[in-house]
Parts: structure tokens; sequence; C-alpha cells
């Protein structure tokens, strides 16, 4: 097979503004005439699907959540990016650009990446104007803090809570379409199969979620906008209900899964504190723009801090290893995230962890608090003031930054991190791997697009900070409206299409006959040890450091974990009501095939490269890429036996390939 | 780490047409639990003895997806302030507790199972005008319009609803105006929003009360209960709007 990313010629600043306005274009006449299928509704998918009825095209939206409202892009907390350089601090649409593919470590498409800087000042633009509540100055002006990996400040943000405010954005775009009947909203509704006809994505499969009815959906195309899958490690900090199902059901039918083995690990999350715990929670890389990271540098100040008798307050300035300052000294705490989580994980390894598992590191706000307690003080016209008002008013600047953080952290732990300092931990956090899609979001499959999370476009190895929303909205509301004409456009002459063609009664059959083998297994173990269990095998094999013999090992435990799955599964209930434990079961025996997939990518990928790092190759400490071998997208056909790999060439015509450095 | 051994009365309702009732559980947790991973624990010992887990909604578990409903000793997210019950951890409870565990109770919130609700009410509440009418790509500078920061915090304040109805489910009257001032005041405090304020409450309000939710008679429960502690001022608000525009303008729709 020879992937064509499909991208357009001419200079790379101009590219897309070009291509734009010789694309081919749908007329209203016709849009009206046209279905299109949307599953998931975070903010790719919502704003996706809110855009499309905009344009007039018929439009049915699918999640199986509740409400479109509860997708997981709503706990995203720190920011989103957008090159709008009102700091006046020297940032552009190409500063943005070249953060990116450099952040990404030079696995993504220049292409790709250069349309999503230019998208995103219109996205700050489009959500200011649907009443999202970003931070602001005093003049009223938009607000903005720096994220990892760069040397701006172009993160906006709404405290701790921007994904809630952007999802709750693109959800009232998507109610008022819904109300005006453009989309069509069907809630607790799963997709479990893609259906083609005469080999074009033509539809889905999903199973109502309150009855248990498997229905059938028809429409021109489909898009998938569903997500990451950073739940095959269980433990992360995605949602529960997170899950590679759709996404995976189109690989099944033959789409193409990129770089899956490219994982993303955050280095500030709460640490693991048993094995009853069911997910992990982030706090946000914001917060180290203020917090410093560090360890004890004597074990025995270890030692004391995981047996209780010391705090992290107790040890002397001299003790403590600032390691990341004192290992990059350019970008300090604010080095991307694939270092700061390796840093963390050298450290414990090297016995300085800071909890009783040994797998902490302290964020610590102490400096923070008296640095905006001396600014407020004298901003008050306090010129003496003592140190209790100095912590008072600097703990109030910190609390307006991040007191949402802080009280969700004190919730969990039940420590107050206004006074001891943080402990953290990193974990996986966000999937930049996902389907194969070309420079207009469309995959291999002809008229099946994939949006968001669930592609892999533009993120290369390693995402930075903020832009996972940013990459979200650009894709539904500015990339796909446009991009979707390319294949509609010649589809006006294609009648509605039925849902009632051998096709759809076949694909329906096979979903059920599946469901009902997972029902029929009735053996002894439930689902979630089956998840816990693939989850420690990913961790252990394919987690932070990986290299050729674990990753031997963990395919074939995974095979050997496949297959005592679907023989000793326990699925209560029945496949025609609402059950919770048979959504879970379909969507772990997937999470088991991509394991697998990711596995093998793992370990022919042999290189390190942002959040993929192979022991076998580093060079002075750090990961070591290897370009004239590996510079290329590794997009893998399912097979149950092998998957096949393709190689799509990345290109760069623009950024010299440099070995990354922040030091 | 302590151990604690707990029971728990759940409302067990196999589907809406059921009546439901209570059951009581043994179930060991310890107090660095969550309450939802005590609920894991439970029904992971129902699985192994084949009987059916409890339904129960979660998804985030960080307090933000507003999925989590549920209501413990009486109170809508249990009994710590300002926290949804996926935040709630088992160090606020102690060995030997009874814990009664109940899903919403509203007319406008019917069971689906156990403790599994359907909310889809307050999704239509916001189809009826909780939103600005703009198009995407109709936008002028995200800088073009100043915005009092204060006024942005305070728009910001009501935007953080989270939609979980625990305001509702604390209500004598099942009352819904908590939720439908908060995004009221939301795009109403704004500029942006300012220009369809009259109508949005008008339709946001009609929607509500054909929904079947009750009326406020400020009893300030929902304040008390809401996990993001959206204030009660934002009725006053909403009320205020909704006596001039209707009272006071011929737009009504």
């Amino acid at each position: 097979m020879k992937l064509n990313s499909n991208i357009p010629d001419g200079p790379l600043d101009t590219k897309w503004t070009n291509y734009r306005s010789k694309m081919n274009l749908v007329a209203p006449n016709n849009k009206r005439r046209i279905d299109i299928i949307v599953v998931g509704t975070g903010l790719a998918g919502a704003s996706a699907a809110a855009t499309l009825g905009e344009l007039g095209y018929n439009v049915k939206a699918f999640t199986f959540h509740d409400s479109p409202r509860r997708a997981h892009s709503i706990a995203a907390q720190g920011g989103i990016n957008a090159a709008k350089n009102y700091q006046n601090d020297g940032d552009s649409v190409y500063r943005l650009f070249y953060d990116t593919i450099k952040g990404g470590d030079y696995r993504s498409r220049e292409a790709n990446v250069h349309r999503l800087a230019e998208a995103s000042r219109n996205i700050i633009d489009q959500c200011v104007a649907q009443g999202v509540p970003f931070a602001r100055e005093y003049g009223g002006l938009l607000a903005n803090r720096s994220f990892g990996g760069v040397q701006v400040s172009r993160t906006f943000y709404a405290r701790g809570q921007t994904g809630q405010q952007l999802l709750l954005g693109a959800y009232q775009a998507l109610s008022r379409q819904i109300s005006v009947g453009n989309v069509e909203m069907y809630n607790r509704h799963e997709m479990l199969d893609l259906v083609k006809v005469d080999g074009k994505a033509r539809g889905i499969i999903a199973r109502n979620l309150l009855t248990g009815k498997l229905e059938r959906f028809a429409a021109h195309c489909v898009v998938l906008a569903t997500g990451g899958y950073g739940n095959v490690f269980y433990l992360s900090t995605n949602a529960m209900g997170s899950n590679v199902t759709a996404a995976w059901r189109a690989v099944r039918r033959g789409a193409l899964m990129a770089n899956p083995c490219f994982t993303q690990i955050h280095p500030t999350c709460i640490p693991v504190s048993g094995e009853y715990q069911s997910k992990l929670t982030l706090m946000s890389e914001s917060l180290r723009n203020d917090g410093r990271v560090w360890v004890p540098k004597k074990k025995e100040d270890v030692m004391a801090i995981r047996e209780g008798r010391k705090t992290g307050n107790d040890i002397p300035e001299g003790d403590r290893d600032y390691y990341l300052e004192r290992r990059y000294p350019a970008f300090g705490n604010l080095v991307p995230r694939d270092v700061a989580s390796r840093a963390a994980k050298v450290a414990c390894d090297e016995g300085h962890g800071v909890n009783q598992t040994g797998l902490a590191v302290f964020l610590d706000f102490a400096d923070a608090i008296q640095r905006y307690g001396k600014s407020e003080a004298i901003s008050k016209g306090m010129s003496n003031a003592d140190k209790a008002t100095i912590t008072k008013l600097g703990t109030a600047v910190v609390e307006a930054k991040y007191g949402n953080l802080f009280e969700m952290y004190e919730k969990i732990t039940g420590e107050n991190p206004y006074v001891l300092p943080m402990k953290i931990y990193p974990a996986v956090h966000y999937t930049m791997g996902g389907v194969w899609v070309d420079y207009n979001l469309e995959t291999n499959v002809p008229g099946l697009f994939c949006l968001g999370e669930a592609n892999f476009s533009d993120h290369g190895s390693n995402r930075l900070g903020a832009s996972a929303l940013m990459q979200g909205l650009a894709d539904g509301y500015f990339v796909i409206p446009y991009t979707i004409g390319q294949f509609l456009s010649k589809e006006i002459r294609t009648p509605k299409i039925s849902n009632e063609t051998p096709e759809f009664i076949a694909a329906e059959k096979e979903t059920q006959e599946r469901l009902n083998k997972l029902l029929n297994i009735k053996g002894d173990k439930s689902v979630e040890e089956f998840h816990r269990r693939l989850g420690k095998i990913m961790w252990e094999y394919c987690g932070m450091a990986r290299n050729a013999e674990g990753l031997k090992k963990g395919r074939q435990l995974i095979r050997e974990l496949r297959k005592e799955f679907w023989s000793d599964v326990f699925v209560p209930g029945s496949t025609d009501e609402f059950n919770p434990e048979l959504e879970k079961a379909a969507r772990v025996a997937d999470f088991m095939e991509l394991g697998e997939v990711m596995i093998v990518d793992a370990l022919t990928r042999e290189e390190s490269c942002g959040g993929h790092f192979r022991e076998e190759y580093t060079q002075d400490g750090e990961a070591m890429r290897r370009d004239d071998e590996f510079t290329f997208v590794s997009a893998w056909e399912w097979d149950e036996n092998e998957p096949i790999l393709h190689k799509e060439e990345l290109i760069f015509e623009n950024v010299e390939l440099k070995t990354r450095s922040y030091k | 780490m302590s151990d604690m051994n707990l029971t728990l009365k759940v409302w067990r309702q196999k589907n809406n047409n059921d009546s439901g009732r209570f059951e009581s559980y043994q179930v060991a947790a310890n107090e660095h639990m969550s309450f939802l991973e005590m609920l894991d624990v439970l029904n992971q010992t129902l699985i192994e003895k084949k009987e059916e887990p409890v339904a129960f909604e979660h998804d985030c578990r960080e307090g933000i997806c507003g999925a989590c409903s549920m209501v413990i000793n009486g109170r809508p997210h249990g009994p710590q302030g300002g926290t949804t019950t996926c935040q709630l951890h088992m160090r606020h409870f102690k060995s030997g507790d009874t814990i009664t565990i109940e899903p919403w109770r509203a007319k406008a919130f019917p069971v689906i199972k156990d403790l599994v609700v359907d909310r889809s009410s307050f999704d239509r509440i916001i189809q009826a005008g909780g939103y600005i009418s703009v198009n995407t790509g109709q936008a002028q500078d995200g800088n073009a319009i100043p915005i009092e920061k204060d006024l942005a915090l305070q728009a910001f304040d009501a935007a953080t609803c989270i939609g979980c109805g625990a305001c509702v489910a604390a209500c004598p009257n099942a009352s819904a105006m908590l939720f439908t001032s908060a995004k009221v005041s939301h795009l109403g405090l704004l500029p942006q929003g300012e220009v369809e304020h009259s109508k949005r409450v008008q339709s946001m309000v009609k929607q509500m009360d054909e929904e079947g939710f009750g009326m406020c008679s400020n009893t300030g429960a929902c304040e008390v209960e809401c996990p993001k502690e959206i204030s009660i001022t934002n009725i006053a608000r909403m009320n205020r709007t909704y006596m001039g525009s209707v009272f006071g303008s011929d737009k009504t729709v």
C-alpha cells in the first residue's frame, strides 16, 4: 500500500491558504442532501459536528456518554496555545510551528503542524465570541502563561479548567445546531463497527446503551473523533470510559494505526497509592511555571521522609537537588513532558523517591509564594511586611492561579500543598499515535476521517503542553469543514445511503455475535482483572523506558492474556439491557489487540524519540534519535498473526533536524 | 493505612418499571480510597459471586465531568462540601459506619437502573438557548472587546457548573433554577452574550418548566450541595432578567 499524505505543493506558509482557495466546494443545496456521521463529542467531535451543521450538512452525532458535555476534553486543565503574540515576546505562527515540530522530536508532518499553528489564532477568537471566560488582565485583555518546551508566553487559560470551558463552548455551539435540527444527537450510543460499502466508509453499527439494541446508521461519510487510547495502561489520567474501540474497529476494517507506541507520560500526576486505585489524577503542567521540582540529595533524608519522620520543609536548601534546573538550565522546570518524566524516573530509580513506594518527587511552591508575596506587599505599599504577611499574600496569589488544582490535590491526598510540597510522579496521559490520516484528515479508507487525539498527525513523538486542545479545535472548527468537501464534492450525485444493504446487515450480525460470545464465556474472572493485568504488562514493558527483550516478553504475555480473556472472562447480565460490564468487556478486548500492535511498533522503532525511549539508543544519558533510518511514520495494518508495517517518509523542507536540547 | 468495615444500603432498581428497594452489603475499604473506588470493590465482590454489580455513573473521577450522581446519607455527593462523589475519600467515614446510597430523585431525572438517572432534560434546557449565536468563522479578534477582570471572573464562576444535577437532587421542589441560572449568568454577564440575554432567559426558563422541574422557594439547599459552589445569587440575577423581560418588554418567546 502506498501512503499518500496529499500535502499540497508550494511554500509552507501559503500551502493551506492556497489549497483552501482552490478546494472543491459543495453547494448549499447539495449540502442539505448529504449525511455525515460524527462519532465522539469532545473538542474535536463537538466542534466538527457544530460547524458542519452550521454549513448545512445533515449531521448525526454520537457519544457513549449521557450528554455530549461529558467527553474527557472537559478534564483538560492548563490551557490552549495560540500564536497571538499578545505578549509582544516574539511569538509568531512560525515559532509555534517550530516549537511543535521540535517538541515532537521531528516525527510529525511539517505541513499539518504549520496549518495547526495558523488556525490557533482563529480558535481563540472563536472561543471568546462563544463566551469562553478566559483569564484576563486588569486592563480587560486576555492573559497568557507559559508551558513546557517553549520560551514565550502563548497559553490562554481559564483557571485550571480550560478544557471544561472550551468544551462547554463547543457543546453550546453543538446544542444550538441540535435545536435547529441540523444535528441529530445520539447520546448513550457506542460505535461498535464501521460499515464500508464498495470500499468507502458509509456508516456505523452503534449499540444503544440503554436498551442494548444494535442500530445501523448510514451516511455519505464518517468522522471519528473518539479520543486517545491511554487506558490501555489501565492506570492513566484518562477518564474511566475513554477507550479505543471506535478507532480500533475502523482499523479492523482496514484503516491504519500510526505510531501507536508514541504515548505521553505526563510528569506531574498524583502518585499511585494502592492496588485498588482506578485512575490517576493529573496536576496541570501550568504548575511548573511556579513549582520547583526536587528530591533530597541525601539518602538519609529520603528515608526520614518515607518513614514520616521529616517532611520536605525540613530539608535545608543545600541538601535539595533541583534536578531539572541543574540538568537543563535553559528551560529549567519547563522542559517538555518526556524529558521531565524521564528525569523523575531517573531520580527515583537512583533511590531518591519521596513517598513510601519510592515513586514520587517534590513539586514545591514555597519560593513562588514568597516571590508573589513580596511583590504583592510592595504593590500594597507595605515595605516592611513580615514573613507571615508575605506568605499570606503570596498564598492568595497562588490560590488565584491554581486554586482548584491545589484543592483537588488536598482532597485526594489529604495533604495541604500550600504548606507541604506536592508529591508527584509521571503517569500515562495522552497518545500521540492514532489512526493514520492524510493532509485532509482522511484515513486510507475513503470517506473515513479522523480528528483530534484519535488521529496521529500533529504531535510527532511528544506533544507539548496546551497543544491538545489547540489540535482538537483546529481540526473540528477550521480544518474538517473545508477538507471534507474534497471527498463530498465527488458524492453529490450519490443518493441517500441505505442502512438495509447486505454490508450493514452483515456488520450488525458480526457485532451481535461478538457480544454474545463475550457473554457466553461465563468464566471466573472479571473484566476489571484482565484490564488491570493488561495495564501492568504495558507499563512494565512498553512504558517510560523500553528495550527489545522486554518488548518481546510483553508481547508474549499479552497474547497469553488475550487467550485467557476469551476463555475465562465473566460478563454478567445480558446484551439487551443497560450493561456497563459488557461495554467494558468489549473495550478491554480491543485494548488487548491494540496493546500488541503498540509493542510491535515500539520494537521496530530502534531509536529513542520523544515519549518513545529505547534503552539501547541513548547518548550521554539523553535520547538518541536515528534520523537516517527512522524519519518515517509507522502505519500498521491489522493482521491477527503479524501486523503489517507501511511507511510514510517524513520530508523536512523547512526545518533542520537537530538533536533536541533544552540545556 | 487503616482498614474499614462498612455496611452499605444501596438502592437497587432493575429499570424504570421496577419499583426499586434498598439492599445491604458489607464492604472492606481503606481510608485512601475514593468513594467510587470503594464501590468498585463492592462490585468486584458481587461479580465474583456472579451477581449483578451496582450500576452507577462515573467517568473522569477528577470532579469535572459531572457524571457521578449519588445521594450519600441523604446528601447529594455526600458529606464533604464543594466535592463531587468521585473526589470524596473514605477518610471522611469511619469503620463500622452504615452508608445509605441512593440515586438523584426528581421527576425530571427518571431512574434508568440502580443509581443511574436520565439527565437529558439538562441538555434540552441548554438547547433552548444556553449558547451565544455565533457561527464558526464569524468571530472578531479575541482582544477586540476588553472585559473587566472581575466581570470575567464572575462569568467564569457561574460557568464552572458541571451539569451533575446535585442542585435538583438537593432541592425539596426538584427545581433546576441553580443550573439554569448559572448558564444564564455565565453568558449574560459577558458583553458577547448580552445581546440575546432576555430571549435566552425566557426560552431556558420555559424549557425548564416543561421538563417538570419544580419552582424555587429560596431554600438554598442547591447552593450548599453544589460541588462547584455555584452561588444562589445567580438565581436572583436570572429572576431579575426574567421579570424585566417578560413584563418590561414586548419580546416574549
